[in-house]
């Protein structure tokens, strides 16, 4: 079970939105990268996240670049997990890589500030706030795993390859 | 089985006779990253405690972002790269020979091939017949460390285009018809095969152009046919052995098929901030425009910049109205050069800046102001995609943008054509 209140967004929130490319030459300097997540789409963003909010968005949450700096700005905000209608590929790959869960589910349903809580193996979100009882799509098992192990980073450093579930 | 294009690569490369749906692991024909992601890259890359990569000859770096650099800090993350690169045996592209989209078409993707890239546009290399998508720094720093990666074969949407195109309607103006038409999700988790007699009639500059903008789709990958076309270009390029042919079977299952008659399109762009924003050249008209840029992996090649300086031959940009163009590699810029096409952009009051990325992303060399709008021959238009999140960008092709250049408010070409 992971707990966290939820920070709502709308649609096609872009990598672009999430980290602009302003901050080009901040990106291998994480703290002051991190100080500018999601700027262009909510400026007050990193001043009301705390630990282990989930960002809640609508369709096609994460699209465009391939920057892995979105979901990795997110993180080191100590967002705990994204949910949205629907997720951009890249993203998707990319935030499970960093340890981060990606649950599509019906996001109209939750609220800004509500409270979340997520059952992962369950397959199920919970809003404590208006009850609202929803399920997510299944991820796939390779991921799963990678997500499992805190990342593809720390998949790799046990496992030394990478391998489909049998 | 009847196989898609891109289960027919999958199932090849992997050695396994994959459908879509299937999780295939397969070894990567060329892996490449950038100034953008390649610090990243490398980080992750050493946080597994690999020191090198899995094999140098199918890896490469470019330096095509910020190219020169614009700050100490994009330098340094330079001066990253190239020391990765000497260390470990690894070709690095440096700084002024162009955007890797580019480069990669150029010297090293192949039909059949799987090519990964740690970034989105890496799909480009699909007009030649691959299967290439991209990912990001971790992903892609796995491929380098482990030689292989992990795909799902995706669901393709098959895209049949018919006709010939009108005057002053080119490929581009399809590409962003074909996403207004099923939105920038429209192909998430899909492949876009694109097929009919329009594809087998353009070159693979064109087709770089439709597999470039599949992302913009949501699209893992765009995949073209590969023919004598595709054949006459590696030719041309000391890789006819490399030639081989790809097409989908008769039969292949698609998710959808979507036809376009490109003879009925007329120049289209898209408005500020998505891609699938799109309308009529003709509903725009009017838009006054303070910045024109002719540049990107998107349409920054040599046939690009003829339709470009066709139309700005003779004539002066507006006076309110700047025009930036960037040749999409070394090799189009001196080509440009040699065929006088930079001479009519600087005559028409433009100005060139070195191949690269220049100002898509929003980093250097023509960040708008506040308010400002600014129409451009790339692939991306969302908020504060050109640097600034109070400034508007319009998508169009080369043609759309020279004309309006020189009216100072967004044109139909076929006005001047
Ligand atoms: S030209 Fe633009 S879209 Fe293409 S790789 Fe460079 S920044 Fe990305």
């Amino acid at each position: 079970m992971i707990k966290g209140r939820a920070i709502k967004y709308g649609d096609n929130i872009s990598t672009d939105l999430i980290i602009a490319g302003r901050y080009f030459h901040l990106r291998s300097n994480f703290p002051e990268l991190k100080k500018h997540a999601l700027e262009d789409a909510d400026p007050t963003f990193v001043t009301r996240v705390r630990s282990g909010d989930f960002v809640v968005g609508g369709q096609n949450f994460g699209l465009g670049s391939s920057r892995e700096h979105a979901p990795l700005v997110l993180k080191l905000n100590g967002v705990g997990g994204i949910l949205a209608k629907s997720v951009a590929r890249i993203f998707y790959r990319n935030a499970i890589n960093l340890g981060l869960p990606v649950l599509i589910c019906d996001t109209d349903r939750i609220n800004e500030g509500d409270e979340l809580e997520v059952d992962l193996a369950g397959g199920t979100v919970t809003d404590l706030t208006n009850g609202a009882r929803l399920t997510f799509g299944k991820i796939p098992d390779v991921m799963l795993r990678i997500l499992n192990e805190g990342g593809l980073i720390p998949y790799v450093k046990k496992y030394r390859d990478i391998a489909l579930p049998s | 089985m009847a196989k898609t294009m891109a289960e027919k690569i999958l199932s090849d490369r992997s050695g396994v006779d994959a459908k879509a749906g299937d999780l295939v692991i397969a070894p990567v024909d060329l892996v490449f990253a950038t100034d953008s992601s390649g610090p990243l890259t490398i980080r992750q890359l050493r946080e597994t405690g690999f020191q090198g990569v899995a094999d140098p000859r199918r890896t490469v770096f470019f330096l095509d972002h910020a190219a020169p650099s614009p700050r100490l800090e994009l330098s340094n993350d330079h001066v990253i790269v190239r020391e990765f690169v000497r260390q470990s045996g690894v070709p690095l592209r440096e700084v002024g020979e162009g955007i890797c989209h580019q480069l990669v078409a150029e010297d090293y993707a192949n039909p059949g091939e799987l090519i990964v890239g740690a970034d989105s546009h890496s799909v480009t290399a699909g007009g030649l017949g691959a299967f290439a998508t991209g990912m990001g720094a971790t992903d892609v720093a796995m491929v380098m460390a482990l030689g292989k990666t992990w795909f799902r074969v995706p669901e393709s949407i098959q895209v049949v285009c018919r006709g010939t195109f009108g005057k002053g309607v080119y490929t581009k103006d399809a590409i962003l018809y074909l996403i207004g038409h099923i939105g920038a999700d429209g192909a998430t988790y899909q492949a876009l095969e694109f097929t009919g007699e329009t594809v087998a009639a353009m070159t693979v500059a064109q087709r770089l152009t439709l597999a470039n903008l599949s992302v913009e789709a949501g699209a893992k990958a765009g995949i073209c046919p590969s023919d004598g076309v595709t054949r006459g270009f590696l030719e041309a390029r000391g890789r006819g052995a490399k030639y081989r042919p790809l097409a989908a079977d008769a039969g292949a299952r698609y998710s959808r098929v979507v036809d376009i008659d490109v003879s009925r399109l007329e120049p289209m762009v898209a408005r500020p901030h998505t891609v699938d924003n799109v309308a009529p050249v003709r509903e725009l008209k009017g838009t006054r425009v303070q910045q024109v840029f002719i540049g990107s992996c998107t349409n920054a090649r040599l046939e690009d910049l003829e339709i470009a300086a066709a139309i700005l031959k003779g004539k002066k940009r507006h006076p309110d109205t700047r025009l930036i163009v960037v040749p999409a590699s070394k090799e189009t810029f001196m080509q440009a050069m040699k065929k006088g096409y930079l001479e009519i952009f600087m005559e028409a009051g433009g100005l060139i800046a070195p191949p690269g990325c220049g100002a898509c992303f929003g980093g250097h060399l023509g960040i708008l102001g506040d308010g400002e709008v600014c129409l451009s021959s790339q692939n991306r238009n969302f908020k504060g995609r050109m640097g600034n999140p109070e400034s508007f960008v319009y998508l169009s092709s080369p043609a759309t943008a020279a004309a309006s250049a020189i009216a100072g408010e967004i044109t139909d070409p076929r006005e001047v054509l």
